[in-house]
């Protein structure tokens, strides 16, 4: 049921000009506002009195059905620890003609990206926003054309068309340089461009340009049978498949009304934490890197290593590809491979236990991390950032407490050790980091004892239930990914959007970084460790 | 320090002999999908990445399957089909050419695979190859080429510099400027807002230089394909020399391919008639 003091409240902030419903989930509620004018004076009831953030934004085109109108669903959550898992959803119709609504930006600083997104993909403007750059379409992109409006076909290649250099926003002044890096960086890493403004090395301002690697996997996944689409959800991000790909599932099956059987929702636990496993195994070698600790970053290295080959007999696949499909999983862990991964985790624990042992016993290492790229408890409210990061900063959220899923949602959801820290800087990211894969070598544990013999999927049986919404959040390796999927009214994928907890994370990284100086900034980005693909889609 | 050397030494050797020793991956890894001629192939709708396709031929149906576009999910060997298709284990799947990496059978019709088409067994590809060769010797440093990759290849490359696979002991190594490559190694199917700088980054390495494509993204497109914002693989914007197929494949997988590209190992042939 909707909380009553909720609606209330947002209907004494709007004028009475709100609908009420129960959704998409039972626990959940939907609120229709009368008008788009009526959007900031909600938001403010939901993130001010009710201390809420914001979780996703989806918007659609609904220009070929009755209501003939452009959507804007602004997805807000809970922000307390512990809270009750729900999503309020402020529900705005635009009007096709004058694609126009109040921008949450300057109020919601969260909003900035998601607002420029809808601007770039949908031509929805949302008028007062601070940023007017482009985001996601880069330079040469046709004037007018909006890649995610059902109008248009997305695929073909449009020719590129002559575009002036991109506005970087830099400072100007005496002494004051501008640094270009990337696209295409110096080492085995995905492509960004970070234009530093600096005084020496002191960093006065980054700028990053994202979106390098945008597919357009949104638009490839419309039209498709859900159970096809999936296997376009579980690549959209190699280090995050498995949290994708159930994330994709759990929403695909709220759609379908069914439940994984107990013990696939274990093996799926068990993946998850072994994705989470491996990249932070692996995240706080690279840190070394970043220090210039290379016997660390070996370390890290070779650890990581073991643990994707476990990967590989398990799944038959390095990145865990394979073993979560929609109702259950495809594949069983029988006793032989539960005792090898035992191994492998006991000699994982030792190995990560020596790891930090040497990082935190060597000045050199320890002296580049302390105090680095801070990031303030408030500026990681503001920006709703999520996991590792928002965690390192004193923000006790965790989608596995706060919205349960894979094993946790079950009757007797094992126990989780949220692991917090207050400074915010490099080292707190690495403690959490290293603390959260002991947390996950102990839950595999416990999950594994937890298994009982019995079936590993539920039949999804195609077609799917027509327009219904399914929406998800699970914690993946860097934190909080929310999945919003919708089907059309022959059960095919009629919009589906990713919001990943780097999205929400890559702002805070900018943030960071004007704390620190310019040959630190690999240390920062590394303590952040986050994914672009998933970022750009 | 001491403790650094002392948990080094016990830590020992762990580097793989790949590939002097064949690698034998685990039991459950799937490689390379085996068409059995004759059986109840599976319908082409089953892939989700369109990889196989299907004809008629004389009124017999011919199902063919595209490596390169295979993101070896294994859904075409489920049930119901698990009899006409099976995962097989091969990973050294490298090729110089599309044709290759396409296998195609008859479906209903026992015995013979169909021949692969005739053609000119690679005569410039191995004319590439022997000027690589001569040229750049045994050794290849590369530069990697993110064109829009879901990062899962860009971490297996990474993989290939640590202590498990250390490629520097063939020969190869990861270079920061592509000034200072004889090649690319590019993952990803190279989206629009890349393709600017994947042409550049190729063109500011000196000739000759071979591109090797990493992965089912970079071969074909795999399973984003082609659309608004993907070229859909890297020989739509520039000439590959050697495909390596997976998604991603795996270290060794990769290595084979690196290798085939400089000429010391011989690239994957399709099987044919007789």
């Amino acid at each position: 049921m909707a909380d009553p003091d909720l609606t209330d409240a947002l209907r004494a902030a709007t004028g009475g000009s709100v609908e009420a419903a129960v959704g998409p989930r039972p626990s959940d509620f939907t609120l229709r506002l009368g008008r788009p004018s009526d959007l900031p004076a909600a938001a403010a009831v939901l993130t001010g009195p009710h201390a809420m953030a914001l979780a996703t934004v989806v918007a659609t085109d609904e220009t070929t059905t009755p209501d003939g109108d452009l959507k804007v669903r602004y997805v807000f959550e809970p922000t307390s620890a512990g809270a009750s898992d729900l999503f309020v959803t402020l529900l705005v119709s635009v009007d096709p003609k004058h694609p126009e609504l109040p921008s949450l930006t300057r109020a919601v600083p969260a909003a900035n990206w998601h607002e420029r997104e809808m601007r770039d993909l949908f031509g929805i403007v949302p008028v007062g926003h601070p940023d007017p750059r482009p985001l996601v379409v880069h330079d040469g992109w046709p004037q007018g054309v909006f890649p995610l409006r059902k109008a248009f076909d997305g695929s073909r290649r449009l020719p590129v068309e002559p575009a002036e250099e991109f506005p970087h926003l830099v400072a100007e002044g005496e002494g004051v340089f501008e640094i270009p890096v990337g696209p295409i960086h110096a080492g085995i890493i995905e492509p960004g461009h970070f234009r530093f403004t600096s005084v020496g090395e002191t960093v006065l301002h980054l700028d990053a340009r994202l979106f390098y690697t945008h597919r357009g996997l949104e638009k490839r996944m419309e039209g498709l049978l859900p159970l096809d689409a999936f296997y376009v959800a579980e690549r959209i991000c190699g280090v995050c498949s498995v949290a994708h790909g159930l994330g994709y599932c759990e929403a695909l099956e709220q759609i379908a009304g069914v439940l994984a059987p107990p013990r696939a929702r274990l093996i799926r636990t068990i993946a998850l934490e072994l994705e989470r496993l491996y990249n932070h195994v692996g995240d706080v070698g690279n840190v070394c890197a970043g220090a210039a600790f290379h016997y660390g970053t070996a370390t890290g290295a070779r650890l990581k290593e073991r643990l994707q080959q476990m990967n590989e007999r398990l799944a038959g696949n390095r990145f865990l590809r394979g073993l979560v499909v929609p109702g259950g999983v495809r594949l069983d862990l029988p006793d032989d491979l539960l005792e090898a991964l035992a191994a492998t985790l006991r000699d994982t624990l030792a190995g990560l236990d020596g790891l930090m042992g040497r990082i935190e016993a060597n000045p050199s290492v320890f002296d580049r991390l302390d105090e680095t790229g801070v990031l303030s408890h408030q500026a990681a409210v503001d920006l709703a950032v999520a996991g590792v990061a928002a965690r390192a900063s004193g923000v006790d959220r965790d989608a596995r407490r706060d919205h349960p899923h894979g094993a946790f949602a079950g009757p007797e959801a094992p126990e989780l050790r949220v692991v917090t820290a207050a400074d915010g800087d490099a080292n707190a990211r690495v403690s959490v980091r290293a603390m959260e894969a002991r947390e996950s070598i102990r839950l595999i544990a416990e999950l594994v004892r937890r298994l009982e013999p019995g079936p590993l999927a539920v039949a999804l049986a195609e077609p799917l239930p027509g327009e219904g919404i399914g929406i998800s959040a699970i914690e993946s390796p860097r934190g909080e990914a929310v999945h919003w999927l919708r089907t059309d009214a022959k059960g095919r994928v009629e919009r589906y959007h990713l919001r990943s907890p780097s999205y929400h994370n890559w702002p805070a990284v900018a943030l960071a970084a004007e704390t620190a100086i310019v040959p630190d900034f690999p240390l920062v980005n590394k303590s952040f460790e986050l994914c672009y693909s998933c970022t750009d889609r | 320090m001491l403790r650094i050397v002392i948990n080094a030494l016990r830590t020992g050797v762990v580097t793989t002999r790949y590939p002097a020793e064949p690698s034998v991956p685990p039991d459950r890894f799937r490689g390379a999908p085996v068409l059995r001629p004759g059986s109840h192939l599976p319908p082409a709708a089953v892939c989700p990445t369109g990889a196989l396709s299907e004809r008629l031929d004389a009124g017999r149906r011919h199902v063919a399957l595209d490596l390169a576009r295979c993101v070896f999910c294994g859904r075409c060997a489920e049930d119901p089909w698990q009899d006409a298709v099976a995962i097989g284990r091969d990973f050294e799947l490298a090729a110089r050419s599309r044709d290759d990496l396409r296998i195609e059978v008859v479906a209903d019709e026992p015995v013979v695979p169909a021949a692969a088409p005739a053609r000119d067994p690679d005569a410039e590809a191995a004319r590439a190859s022997s000027e690589i060769h001569r040229v750049l010797g045994r050794s290849l440093h590369l530069r990697h080429l993110d064109a829009g990759s879901c990062n899962a290849c860009d971490w297996e490359l990474s993989a290939l510099l640590n202590p498990v696979y250390d490629v520097r002991r063939l020969g190869i190594d990861f270079v920061a400027s592509p000034r200072h490559a004889d090649g690319v190694v590019v993952t990803g199917p190279v989206t629009r807002n890349l393709e600017t700088a994947v042409r550049r980054t190729v063109e500011a390495v000196p000739e000759p230089r071979v591109v090797i494509a990493v992965g089912a993204c970079a071969a074909s497109g795999g399973i984003v394909g082609e659309g608004y914002a993907s070229a859909g693989g890297v020989d739509r914007v520039l000439p590959v020399d050697v495909y390596i197929p997976g998604c991603p494949p795996r270290p060794e997988a990769i290595i084979f391919g690196i290798l085939v590209a400089i000429g010391r190992l011989d690239a994957r042939r399709p099987p044919r008639e007789g």
